[in-house]
């Protein structure tokens, strides 16, 4: 048998889920939507945030106590890119980086909008930027920006 | 426990991408030479285990189409993970051990190169408050990076040797993909894909496909002239989110090691560093010594077929072993952002 | 949307993952072949049986299906159903019927729509034929085919096709 060239196609899976998300970040994504950044604490009394039914390092569930926490914090890890996809948050040069709030103990994967990858630097300071519009998930946060912009 | 040896493995050669069969087409050959050289016929092997997942391709319920490579009739014992095909041998060791079974024939598969596998990886994240911001494999893989050379555990410097002596080493084995002589200056010069992390530290986009047979004590005696006993085998997991981890260490590769008997002993050792900044994660907690040979295969920075790479490190390990390279080998495998899951295997001669 | 003021309990979010898909040899082949209005079946190296479309292995040998077979566009009804309940995703008028079709030596029914016939009188058993889009229409695509419509021809009895339900 003669073979032909293998055909090929674009082909695209979709799901447009809504999903239930339980009192906890139920509570987290109220406060974005209202422009405050909660944590909860465990019973040790580390604070989360992204808040989290359990504690991971023990599996106990987490308390009914929450913090107020940022809106600034300090840039944990870092990466720069220079060629964001086009699922990605910015669609210019940017950071991921995980930033832990102020007044939080775990820390938070965002987006970082520092115009210049010589700008960023582990331990830098960040504060979080909100969208105009808001509506109670994670992309109520825009992204962070230096805290000295 | 009942002794449980490897009696055959075989792979494809690793491509960048394979567009001229599908997933049956690709397996087929490969089932019947892990089967073939067994020496278990195909309708006496007591359960069948594969690891995939139909997100690489696209292809919905693509592990149960992938059963018509198999033969399946009259009905067989199967069963299949949503993890590399190392998990798959889990399973299928368990089994083993229950007593139903003797033998077991694992495979796995994936054609990453049908979409864009770093985005395909996303679907594996949290989807409340990671999903929604795309972090793709490399960019979650950069922030572990990043967190490394901050706490001075190790270099750019290192990653780069780590690229040259993995794509040096590939060029014995015929299976590999990315392969030859290449200079640390030269990958340090290159420029970053998501910072630190540059082209040479990442796994090549690669299709593919493995299989293994596995048995118990006297059929695998009775089979094969050097069976490679599976001394251990234990799988550990950290949390998900990388916000509450230190990503410099792997706790759950530590524990996995030990579980399975301990790096004391082992001549060579397969990792299953997608990244090459992870190898020295790995090494790390597994304690193992300079006296360890790394990857003799090439390891994943030669050839990365996603859900197959985990079992790929076992059954080149086994490989080491009966080509007489070693007496006793520890193979891992991996799963999940920033290396979260972790298997751990130690395998030894008779 | 929820209320501005009510905790947010629900939140939207989609997926979507893009592909360039290759579906390997011999669908390839077939679909190639159908470009020209050619039903390409594949027999199995071991068990001789034909299947059309052909994935290239044979599910009860686990073999290489190497040897292509043409087949007519004419076959016979194995089984149907009758679609009455509306759906965002059907565009068809209702009812219609759909069925399972077992092309003239193939060994495996596929599916299609059945048109050109009321839906009360469709029946396993019934001979039909392909309907193809016009040949200036045609693709590497099953929708070549538009759907199969009743011939003239006696009904196949039940014992002749119970193997190939």
């Amino acid at each position: 048998m003669s073979e032909p060239e293998p055909l090929s196609g674009p082909h695209v899976l979709e799901y447009t889920y809504k999903r239930s998300v339980g009192p906890v970040l139920g509570r987290f994504f109220t406060g974005l939507r209202d422009g405050r950044i909660e944590g909860v604490k465990t019973a040790g009394g580390r604070v989360l945030c992204p808040p989290m039914e359990h504690d991971p390092a023990t599996g106990e569930a987490t308390t009914d106590q929450w913090v107020e926490v940022g809106p600034g914090g300090e840039v944990k890890t870092w990466t720069w890119i220079a060629q964001p996809r086009k699922q990605h948050p910015l669609q210019k040069p940017f950071a991921f980086a995980l930033v832990q709030l102020d007044g939080a103990d775990s820390a938070l994967l965002h987006a970082v909008d520092a115009g210049d990858e010589g700008r960023m630097s582990s331990g830098m300071r960040v504060k979080a930027r909100f969208a105009e519009e808001r509506s109670g998930r994670i992309e109520d946060i825009a992204c962070f920006e230096p805290e000295d912009a | 426990m009942r002794d449980v040896a490897i009696v055959s493995y075989a792979q494809t050669p690793y491509q960048s991408s394979v567009s001229a069969q599908n997933e049956v087409e690709m397996l087929m050959p490969i089932l019947s030479e892990a089967v073939e050289k067994s020496g278990i016929p195909r309708k006496e092997i007591g359960f069948t285990c594969s690891g995939s997942t139909d997100y690489l391709a696209g292809q919905s319920f693509s592990f149960v189409m992938a059963v018509d490579a198999l033969g399946a009739w009259p009905p067989i014992r199967e069963s299949h993970v949503e993890m590399d095909g190392a998990w798959a041998l889990y399973e299928s060791w368990v089994k083993i051990q229950t007593g139903e079974v003797d033998s077991a024939l694992i495979f796995s598969f994936g054609r990453q190169s049908m979409g864009d596998l770093p985005s395909v990886l996303c679907l594996q994240l949290d989807p409340y408050v990671l999903q929604p911001l795309h972090p793709d494999g490399i960019s979650l893989a950069a922030l572990q990076a990043r967190a490394l050379l901050d706490a001075g555990k190790s270099s750019e410097r290192e990653w780069a040797q780590i690229a040259v002596r993995s794509r040096a080493d590939a060029k014995d084995n015929p299976d590999a993909l990315v392969k030859g002589d290449a200079d640390v200056d030269a990958f340090l010069a290159e420029s970053c894909v998501a910072s630190p992390l540059r082209p040479h530290t990442l796994p090549p986009v690669t299709d593919g496909a493995a299989a293994m047979v596995i048995a118990a004590g006297d059929l695998a005696r009775r089979v094969s002239e050097k069976p490679v006993w599976i001394r251990g085998i234990d799988h550990r997991l950290d949390p998900h989110m990388p916000g509450v981890r230190d990503l410099t260490v792997s706790p759950s590769t530590a524990k996995a090691t030990e579980k399975a008997g301990g790096a004391a002993g082992v001549e060579v050792a397969e990792l299953h560093a997608p990244f090459a900044p992870q190898e020295v994660i790995l090494r790390d907690a597994m304690g193992l010594g300079s006296d360890v040979k790394i990857n003799p295969s090439g390891g994943p920075l030669a050839a990365h077929p996603m859900m197959v790479a985990g079992l790929a490190r076992i059954g080149e390990a086994a490989r080491q072993i009966w080509g007489g390279k070693a007496g006793r080998a520890l193979a891992h495998a991996t799963q999940g952002p920033c290396l979260q899951q972790n298997l751990v295997t130690i395998l030894e001669a008779d | 949307m929820a209320d501005a003021n009510e905790p947010v309990s629900v939140v939207g979010i989609p997926s979507r993952v893009e592909y360039t898909y290759s579906p390997g040899r011999a669908t390839t082949r077939f679909l190639r072949a159908i470009e020209q209005k050619r039903l390409m079946g594949q027999r199995c190296t071991g068990c001789g049986k034909v299947y059309i479309p052909p994935r290239g292995a044979c599910p009860r040998c686990g073999l290489p299906t190497d040897e292509e077979v043409e087949l007519t566009d004419k076959g016979t009804v194995v089984s149907f159903t009758v679609v009455r309940v509306p759906s965002e995703n059907i565009q068809l008028e209702l009812p219609y019927a759909a069925g399972s079709i077992l092309l003239d030596g193939a060994d495996i029914p596929f599916q299609a729509l059945l048109r050109d016939v009321e839906v009360a009188d469709v029946r396993p058993g019934m001979r039909v034929q392909a309907v193809w889009v016009d040949d200036a229409e045609l693709q590497p695509s099953f929708t070549n085919i538009k759907w199969f419509h009743p011939i003239d021809e006696p009904d196949v009895p039940f014992e002749k096709f119970q193997e190939h339900l």
